[in-house]
């Protein structure tokens, strides 16, 4: 098989794009980081590039039909680390989403991997089915791939984490071949699920940090200097960078909490204004497509669902940060894939990217 | 394998392109609502971030004496706060900061990583009231460390050694709870306000009003520039109807001992002095006083964070045999009671003991007092009956707040037949009235009430309610002057009041039981107490331990008619109303010198210190008693070498020029 795989159909334009991201990114993380005490952590994240660029070389040389046959170890594998977080994580403000490795201050956070596992358990499912149109049952089945890992993440509790697995489940079951009716269902049943939660007040599914962070969400102004804090200044940072970008004294002032890493979009639109921050969304929107475009010419269904399973995360992803810093959506704590700064992240995108590059290099192979 | 010839449905994939594409339209749109649309409004509110108010805090109002003397005053006190500087690296200087300025480097360690999810221009406060050594430390380093800084604020002064504690209070930091009511509106976390004494009372006059500066902060926090400033409005002076030279010589004569002193002046209600002991040190509140301090105040079963001049409820022992003689004398009984005194009697089948075991053999009302026959006036309450006794009590205020202006004072109880059936759902025992009679049993009153009644009995039924302030001196709005202007007159019989008061004077005479307490040229009226806490067999049981031990009372005034100083006295464990006596002449005495020692009065200006003579005018009882012999004299002042011995400052306090 492997005679046909050349580095020749590595997909070198997409990772340009991805690295121009990348490196806008480490340009941001210097500029809000200097006179900190983080002052140094683009220099860490240029390492966390270099380390995620080899783990995607690496990734894209293992067939992804073979890591497709051992998927159900692999899946096992993953709910069993969710377990150990859950039994022997490190608790950390008051949730465990972490375990300590041996040796160094690292911190290992299986939530992110559990996703690269979910992106490849549910193109197998899917692929594997013969018929055109989606079942009840294969509706639940798929459901229940992403919803056990997601309840475990949930009972962490890692609220935005759990969350980016829905877009794995809901790409499946769409290009899986869902009618309109059951999209209907389920979105109906969705809807009132989580209006039940939100609304509810005796049912206690959120814990009240992630309740106030969305009563801040609607309501800004409210409490200005409490959890409302992040949301408001984060508006007045991406607000006052204008059209050309301005002296960013939100982000440098410090007003704007952690611009390194979840308001990152914030610190980057507040310095480089509405054409900069335009720029970058059209970076992340030019490699979607081809990243798409990838999905359309993979060898088989199951390379397909691969790819778009992490055009799913990536766009969920894309969504709910830059939807956060221009109020649009609830402070997740969910970061920017790409920009960024943190180890874990960057590791997670270049290993989903190193897949994509597998099905590439792939694509001849018939 | 699997599924390889089936391709994935290309309209669904065209279809997630489309969702991703209008997905991007609105995040597009929300940058341009922002940045575009709104970019002059969020601008602006970006300046405004950068601008800060800094507070400027209102020192707080003085607290003088009646002349105008210092009692507490501020002084600037310096506090150490780290400033964020992202540039340093805290952890690395938290040894050096934390020996310079005598802290545990872990704890300055702790309070940096508690702060470091704070936002960055809140500065970390690692010590409050830094000595001058620390202080010149940080000026020592301002290269090494530009992260330390200090921030100036005002700071209560009292005097030393808990001197006049009670009356005066101490301020603490507002609570979260006071923040929520609508009188505390002007304030901010960490303000200071007056937690007891008249610190509470008249906190709204003293606090000030905080001004604020719109200062320029840099990136970090830092002041670059200031823009315009309202200033603080200080607050304002509180003048007390205390005497400085008063409160002195009852602190004086409190010293070691335990209980409290008030002295008023009769005709208006203003108190002159007010001791209470132990006492505490207010100083120690007026930063943040350690848990271990705090326990050890409140633990004390002396309980020194008690006023006991209006928060101790106890009995009155004898004392209360003034009220019985008044209710006696306004229902006819006691001018006519004669009785034989054996050293006890019996009523309702039980034997009542005279302090004088021996007995006093015949007695009148005149002798009954200075002698504090109990017989007497067991036999005297058994005529007149509970609620006659309290009728009386009542209508002098006792059992009740005297409604003074310092917080936190207590009623005490009065007892009655109805107050018996209320509380105990019982019946009044007859027997209960006869130790009533002597200010035992159920009667718990505080000094200050037995103070109030006394004087009035002294002025002839002029009820005065005491206070600290002059009323019609205070600004306007901080106090309701009619409360303490208003005077009630209870209606006694004029030969009544000058025949018990006549006898009091006797109190102090030989023959009275505290001739010792008497102060050779000063003509003072009074009456001795001494008040059991448990009865003389339990105490004999504990092997006649201290704690057990009486409580002397002592109210005395001068001269006795239209007496302008009256002085209560309670001395716990002193044993005897006579020890209590001395303590109060000492006051009086200290009172009438100081009198007779101004300008106007003196015969002779002296030209250096020593004995020097002077005119006075005193009345003295004659022969029987009934009338007033006008006397006049010679009294002789020590005056020490230095020129005076006025006080011109509470102790610790620098007095005004």
């Amino acid at each position: 098989m492997s005679r046909y795989v050349s580095y020749r159909d590595f997909d070198w334009l997409l990772l340009i794009f991805v690295l121009i991201i990348c490196g806008l990114g480490v340009m941001e993380i210097q500029s809000a980081t200097q006179h900190t005490k983080f002052a140094g952590a683009h220099i860490k994240q240029i390492y966390w590039i270099l380390a995620g660029v080899g783990m995607m070389f690496l990734m894209s040389l293992i067939n992804y039909q073979a890591l497709l046959e051992q998927i159900h170890w692999f899946y096992i594998a993953g709910v069993g680390s969710l377990m150990a977080v859950l039994v022997f994580g490190q608790k950390y403000l008051g949730a465990r989403r972490w375990i300590k490795m041996p040796g160094g201050n690292n911190h290992f956070q299986p939530s992110e991997w559990v996703k690269i596992i979910l992106i490849l358990a549910v193109a197998k499912y899917f692929a594997e089915m013969r018929q055109r149109e989606l079942s009840w049952s294969d509706f639940i089945k798929a459901g229940a791939i992403v919803g056990v890992p997601m309840l475990m993440v949930l009972a962490q509790p890692d609220l935005g984490t759990a969350l980016t697995y829905v877009p794995i489940a809901v790409m499946g079951v769409f290009l899986g071949g869902m009618q309109w009716k059951q999209g209907l269902a389920v979105g109906l049943l969705a809807t009132v699920a989580v209006g039940a939660v939100f609304f509810t007040p005796r049912v206690h599914v959120l814990k009240s940090y992630q309740k106030q962070r969305l009563t801040s969400f609607l309501e800004p102004d409210a409490d200005p200097q409490g959890s409302g804090y992040q949301v408001s200044q984060s508006l007045i940072a991406v607000g006052s960078g204008g059209l050309w970008g301005g002296k960013g004294s939100q982000t440098h002032g410090a007003f704007l909490p952690v611009p390194q890493t979840d308001f990152i979009f914030a610190a980057f639109a507040e310095e480089h204004g509405f054409v900069g921050a335009l720029g970058v969304l059209l970076l992340y929107f030019i490699v979607l497509m081809r990243l798409t475009q990838n999905a359309q010419t993979a060898p088989d269904r199951a390379g397909t669902f691969v790819v778009m399973g992490v055009v799913a995360v990536l766009s969920f992803h894309i969504l709910v940060n830059v939807g956060m810093v221009v109020g649009f959506m609830p402070v997740t704590g969910i970061p920017l894939p790409l920009m960024s700064y943190g180890g874990s992240s960057v590791l997670f995108m270049f290993l989903a990217l190193g897949m994509v590059m597998n099905v590439r290099m792939r694509r001849f192979v018939n | 394998m699997f599924g390889r010839d089936e391709k994935v449905s290309a309209i669904r994939l065209t279809a997630a392109q489309y969702i991703i594409l209008s997905v991007f339209l609105v995040l597009a749109y929300g940058l341009w609502r922002l940045q575009v649309m709104q970019s002059d409004y969020y601008s602006l509110a970006a300046e405004k971030n950068r601008i800060r108010n800094v507070p400027i805090l209102a020192p707080r109002g003085k607290i003088v004496d009646r002349e105008g003397r210092p009692i507490v005053d501020n002084y600037p006190s310096f506090s150490a706060l780290l400033l964020r500087d992202s540039t340093r690296d805290l952890n690395a200087d938290a040894d050096l900061i934390a020996q310079g300025l005598h802290l545990d480097p872990n704890e300055v360690r702790t309070r940096i990583r508690r702060f470091a999810s704070m936002p960055q221009y809140q500065p970390i406060f690692l010590k409050e009231d830094i000595t001058p050594d620390e202080l010149a430390f940080i000026d020592a380093h301002r290269n090494e460390l530009p992260e330390l800084d200090t921030i100036m604020a005002h700071r209560r002064l009292y005097p030393r050694n808990g001197f006049m504690a009670h009356l005066i209070g101490y301020v603490g930091e507002v609570t979260e709870d006071m923040l929520n009511q609508p009188q505390f509106e002007l304030y901010s976390p960490g303000d200071m306000v007056g937690v007891s004494g008249v610190e509470r009372q008249y906190n709204t006059l003293l606090m000030g009003k905080n001004g604020f500066r719109r200062a320029l902060v840099n990136s970090h926090g830092r002041e670059v520039g200031r823009l315009d400033e309202t200033p603080a409005e200080p607050g304002k002076q509180l003048k007390l109807t205390i005497d400085l030279d008063l409160q002195i010589a009852a602190e004086q004569a409190l010293e070691g001992k335990n209980g409290a002193i008030v002295a008023m002046d009769p005709r208006t209600g203003e108190v002159l002095a007010m001791v209470s002991r132990p006492t505490f040190a207010p100083q120690d509140f007026s930063v943040r006083i350690s848990r271990d301090e705090w326990n050890k105040l409140v633990t004390d079963p002396d309980k020194p964070l008690l006023n006991k001049a209006i928060q101790a409820q106890l009995a009155p022992g004898s004392t209360f045999k003034i009220i019985m003689a008044t209710a006696g004398w306004q229902e006819g009984i006691a001018q006519n009671l004669h009785v034989n005194c054996t050293g006890g009697a019996e009523f309702y089948g039980r034997r009542f003991g005279c302090w004088v075991k021996t007995g006093h053999g015949s007695v009148d009302l005149e002798k009954a007092i200075y002698q504090s026959c109990d017989v007497f006036f067991y036999t005297l309450a058994e005529k007149l009956g509970i609620d006659r006794i309290a009728k009386y009590a009542t209508a002098f205020g006792l059992g009740q707040k005297t409604g003074i202006d310092l917080p936190n004072e207590v009623s005490g109880v009065m007892p009655s037949e109805e107050w018996k059936i209320r509380n105990f759902k019982q019946k009044w025992f007859a027997g209960e009235t006869i130790s009533v009679g002597i200010g035992q049993g159920a009667v718990a009153i505080t000094p200050m009430q037995l103070l109030r009644a006394i004087s009035a009995i002294s002025m002839g039924g002029r009820m005065v309610v005491p206070h600290v302030i002059t009323p019609t001196d205070m600004p306007p709005g901080y106090v309701e002057a009619a409360r303490y202007l208003e005077v009630k007159s209870v209606p006694i019989d004029p030969s009544g009041w000058n025949y018990i008061t006549d006898a009091m004077v006797k109190v102090l005479q030989p023959g009275g039981t505290s001739p010792m307490a008497a102060v050779p040229g000063i003509e003072i009226a009074g009456k001795t107490g001494s008040a059991q806490i448990v009865s003389l067999a339990t105490r004999a049981k504990f092997k006649n331990s201290d704690d057990l031990a009486q409580n002397g009372w002592f109210v005395g005034f001068t001269p006795r008619r239209n007496p302008d100083i009256i002085v209560c006295v309670l001395f716990q464990g002193g044993e005897h109303g006579k020890l209590a006596a001395r303590l109060a002449t000492q006051v009086l005495k200290a009172y009438v010198d100081k009198q007779r020692r101004t300008p106007q009065k003196m015969v002779e200006k002296p030209k250096s210190g020593g004995k020097v003579d002077m005119g006075a005018l005193w009345t003295s009882p004659d022969g029987d008693g009934h009338e007033d012999k006008l006397e006049g004299g010679r009294y002789v002042v020590d005056l020490p070498k230095k020129p005076l011995v006025a006080a011109t400052a509470a102790p610790g306090m620098v007095p005004v020029n």
